[in-house]
């Protein structure tokens, strides 16, 4: 068997030597599936290692170091830890739909994981709506946490559902248009095409000025997505508690808290692909080796997820109403005349070809 | 235009804000304020006036320096020190002294405010620096400071 | 369609919310009732008692010296200004005049309290809107006092360093250093607070016109320390009331006219200042001399009452002692800070957001166990 880095055609012709063409076809998806889940769901832990790590040394602290060496277990302890914990529930809760959103949460941002090209041809699914399905695709989970909050029959919870609700639904249009702002530059939505234009310069030098501009928004705009501070209204510890998912526990509880950890990443990894570059390296110095792209990818989106990391333990929770204030009379105004902007670059054949 | 120079100077302290973390981080190796505490057992010293327990000295000859005059046991707010005791003959003189059966103290309920040990006219009692007090059952917080078999240094007097 | 919610035939319920009496805002066990419609507060209720320890009826029982260890108990932030208090009433009874020595020590030892409990104000109210780290940085400056308490007092909290009379021991030899020490760290670290929290635009956005008290207000509800000054009312017991070696220093009263969250934020900030500013012309002139008078081993106060007020890191602590003439007080009655302070919370949280009612209770400073004695 030859092994190539695009995966799904590979375990596709693999397959289709077994049984017919639409068998095939699902059985390749099913195990591109598993092994994705496999490989985030410890990527995620890990995730969560870093975020207690860098959070440690940003707060005069070692952080954790007790569970293997410099700690490297820490989270899986935790995993385990979780998975044996009881369940609980509250008595009045709306069994179906409780139980229901954390799936909706998990699956969702697992989901989106498929369409990234973590290295030439190493990508699960390339659709050519790309962007456009990965949007459609984040703004599913606020489903998951809307349920939840509401079905847990917790007021605090519930609360804290609502107001994730007005958040997304609002930062959804900044993450949207910032996006949108690039696609001018780019003219196609498929990932791997974005990625091809970026031979000629990475997105953020091609559009300069409004790219920057696109970049800080969508950087604002994907942390209140992912309900991280500043923008963890949802959560809210000082004020909700726990908020939405005060009532959950176990595994629920961890599907929850690896979703904001998975979502982090992918917002990070959007981020990379659409405004640095994805797998390509600077200046292409490492192009006659394509493996080498997961590094460059993964080292992107790890400088983006630092980024977001910063932002979180360094500034204050934004007020409810600020949160808005800050979408609808600061980025969306921006947002809409940095598109206007980009047209004209587009149009007038400002943008710089490397 | 100052809708623009708000978002500029918004901008602008929130990035002096990362930059206060940003140096932490940076040089977090020489910064770091937690201790790795059963791990520096060796190494931590608490100062010479911690108030850990209350602990009786004895010398070599397993003699203390207590009357039984009960200034402590009057001294504490809690009713944490009891003293038992007696009437006997002082060997040296052949008179009849106060002498203590017993000198206990309840480390539970004690509150480390030290006035026992202020009170205290013979410093028989004293502050110890150990600070792991922590034990499986509440009965073992129960200590008697005097040693079995221990008397009273000769020539302490109250 | 009729869009008129009010004067349709919903039905609709008030929105009750119990914030504690275990809630990350509310630093121990206090219990909030709140009446919120959305997110907008309509009634703030404190409900207390959760850790009631009974100390003013404990100090009935106990003797004089027996009394200064049960205030350490009340507001654990200010514990040796609370010592402080106590031993000025019982010394001001016995019209006992305590050496230069002890004045100028009590003095430092009670700015230094006053430092590091701002320190961990703080850390606590960064904490409490979101910026977790300011906690840890509160700490780190925090920990270098209570180092300086532990070398010479013996504890990090509840120190009981003050006795009726003086003091319990001498400072330690190291105590001026150190303190030197802090003074000179400490200041570069406050423009480090004010780099990462006060200038930030989040935290002003957060803070200014949030939790108004007009000054009117502040008085008629008995508000007193920061919380007062932050409406203009100056109110400094240090300044107007001058206890221990306090007359012999300049310093200014920190005092702010906006009445708002971030007025008094500010105003405690300042006070660190001044505290630094206090300790500084101190601590050079600490007079030689003995750290206590002799007093009976039973004190007996004089029939009569007693009153003496301090001003602690949450405003005013005054003690009350009523004496019949025996060993023990026949009743001991606490002016607590922090019970004034939090009647008013209702009154500056309503019509704002929950994320407001937190705003403004961590400028309140909030020290449970001094509101529930």
């Amino acid at each position: 068997m030859n092994i190539t880095l695009s995966i799904t055609t590979t375990i596709y012709k693999f397959l289709s030597e077994y049984m017919s063409e639409g068998a095939a076809n699902i059985g390749a998806m099913v195990t591109i599936a598993l092994i994705y889940l496999a490989i985030f769901a410890v990527a995620g832990l890990y995730l969560v290692l870093l975020e207690r790590k860098v959070a440690a040394w940003f707060q005069l602290r070692i952080g954790p170091n007790r569970v293997g060496p410099w700690g490297l277990l820490q989270t899986m302890a935790d995993a385990l830890k979780l998975v044996s914990k009881e369940l609980t529930g509250t008595v009045k809760a709306d069994k179906f739909l409780y139980n229901l959103a954390p799936y909706f949460v998990i699956i969702s941002s697992l989901m989106a994981l498929a369409v990234f090209p973590f290295t030439q041809e190493f990508q699960a699914f390339d659709i050519n709506i790309g962007i456009f399905f990965l949007i459609a695709i984040s703004s599913i989970g606020v489903i998951g946490i809307l349920l939840g909050g509401w079905a847990s029959n917790n007021k605090f919870a519930l609360i804290g559902a609502m107001r994730s609700g007005v958040q997304t639904i609002s930062y959804e249009l900044s993450v949207g248009l910032s996006l949108v702002t690039m696609v001018l530059l780019t003219g196609t939505l498929q990932l791997s095409e974005i990625i091809e234009v970026q031979k000629n310069g990475w997105l953020i030098i091609q559009g300069h000025f409004p790219a920057i501009i696109a970049f800080m928004i969508y950087m604002i705009a994907g942390t209140a997505e992912t309900n991280r501070a500043p923008f963890d209204m949802v959560e809210a510890e000082s004020e909700l508690g726990a908020g939405f998912h005060t009532e959950y526990s176990g595994m629920k509880f961890a599907y929850f808290f690896l979703a904001e950890f998975i979502n982090m990443f992918i917002i990070a990894a959007i981020a990379a692909t659409i405004f640095f570059g994805g797998w390509l390296s600077p200046f292409g110095i490492t192009e006659s080796i394509p493996w080498l792209g997961i590094f460059w990818f993964l080292g992107k989106t790890f400088v983006l997820v630092f980024l977001m990391m910063w932002f979180r333990w360094t500034f204050p929770r934004l007020r409810v109403d600020q949160l808005l204030t800050l979408e609808w009379k600061y980025l969306l105004p921006l947002n809409l005349l940095n598109i206007v902007l980009m047209a004209l670059i587009v149009w007038l054949g400002l943008t710089i070809q490397l | 235009m100052s809708y623009f120079g708000d978002i500029y100077k918004g901008i602008k302290t929130l990035l002096a804000g990362m930059s206060v973390t940003g140096k932490v981080f940076l040089n977090n190796k020489n910064n770091t304020i937690t201790q790795q505490y059963p791990d520096n057992r060796e190494t931590l010293k608490m100062f010479d006036r911690f108030r850990g327990e209350v602990v009786m000295p004895h010398d070599e000859n397993n003699e203390h320096s207590c009357t039984g005059c009960q200034k402590c046991e009057i001294a504490c707010p809690n009713g944490s020190i009891e003293i038992i005791w007696d009437r006997q003959v002082d060997p040296e003189t052949g008179k009849k002294k106060k002498m203590i059966d017993q000198h206990i103290y309840h480390l539970g309920m004690c509150t480390m405010c030290g006035l026992c040990i202020e009170a205290c006219p013979t410093d028989a009692i004293l502050w110890a620096q150990n600070y792991e007090n922590s034990v499986y059952d509440r009965s073992a917080l129960t200590k008697v400071l005097n040693q079995p078999g221990s008397k009273i240094m000769p020539g302490v007097e109250d | 369609m009729d869009t008129n919610i009010a004067n349709s035939n919903l039905k609709s319920e008030d929105y009750f919310i119990n914030m504690g009496p275990q809630h990350p805002a509310t630093h121990g066990v206090l219990r909030l009732l709140l009446t919120i419609d959305g997110e907008i507060i309509k009634k703030v209720e404190p409900d207390l008692g959760y850790i009631h320890r009974s100390i003013e009826k404990m100090c009935e029982r106990d003797s004089y010296q027996q009394i200064v260890h049960l205030t350490d108990r009340m507001d654990y932030l200010s514990s040796h200004i609370n010592n402080e208090a106590v031993c000025l009433t019982v010394e001001n009874a016995l019209q006992l005049e305590v050496p230069e020595r002890v004045k100028f020590v009590r003095t430092i030892i009670g700015e230094l309290t006053r430092i590091a409990s701002h320190c961990l104000w703080w850390g606590v109210m960064g904490m409490d809107i979101g910026a977790l780290t300011t906690y840890f940085y509160g700490f780190r400056d925090r920990e270098m006092i209570n180092d300086i308490f532990e070398e010479t007092c013996g504890a990090r909290l509840t120190m009981n360093y003050n006795i009726p009379g003086g003091l319990m021991f001498d400072i330690h030899p190291n105590f001026v250093k150190r303190t030197k020490d802090f003074v000179a760290h400490f200041k570069t670290k406050i423009p480090e607070y004010d780099k990462l929290l006060t200038g930030n635009v989040i935290f002003q956005k957060r803070m200014k016109g949030v939790g108004i008290l007009s000054k009117e207000d502040a008085i008629s509800f008995g508000a007193s320390g920061p919380v007062a000054r932050g409406s203009g009312y100056s109110c400094d017991v240090r300044k107007y009331h001058s206890y221990s070696a306090l007359d012999k220093v300049t310093f200014n009263e920190a005092l702010k006219t906006e009445g708002d969250s971030l007025a008094r934020y500010e105003i405690r900030i300042q006070e660190m200042w001044e505290s630094l500013s206090i300790i500084e012309q101190l601590i050079d002139n600490i007079p030689e001399g003995e750290h206590k008078v002799a007093t009976n081993a039973v004190i007996k106060l004089p029939k009569g009452e007693f009153y003496q007020k301090v001003e602690t890191a949450r405003g005013e602590l005054g003690v009350f002692i009523n004496s019949t003439g025996t060993k023990n007080p026949y009743r001991l009655k606490f002016r607590s800070p922090g019970f004034s302070n939090l009647s008013l919370l209702n009154h500056i949280a309503v019509g704002g957001k929950i994320g407001d009612l937190v705003a403004s209770m961590a400028t309140l400073d909030l020290v449970i166990p001094d509101i529930d004695r």
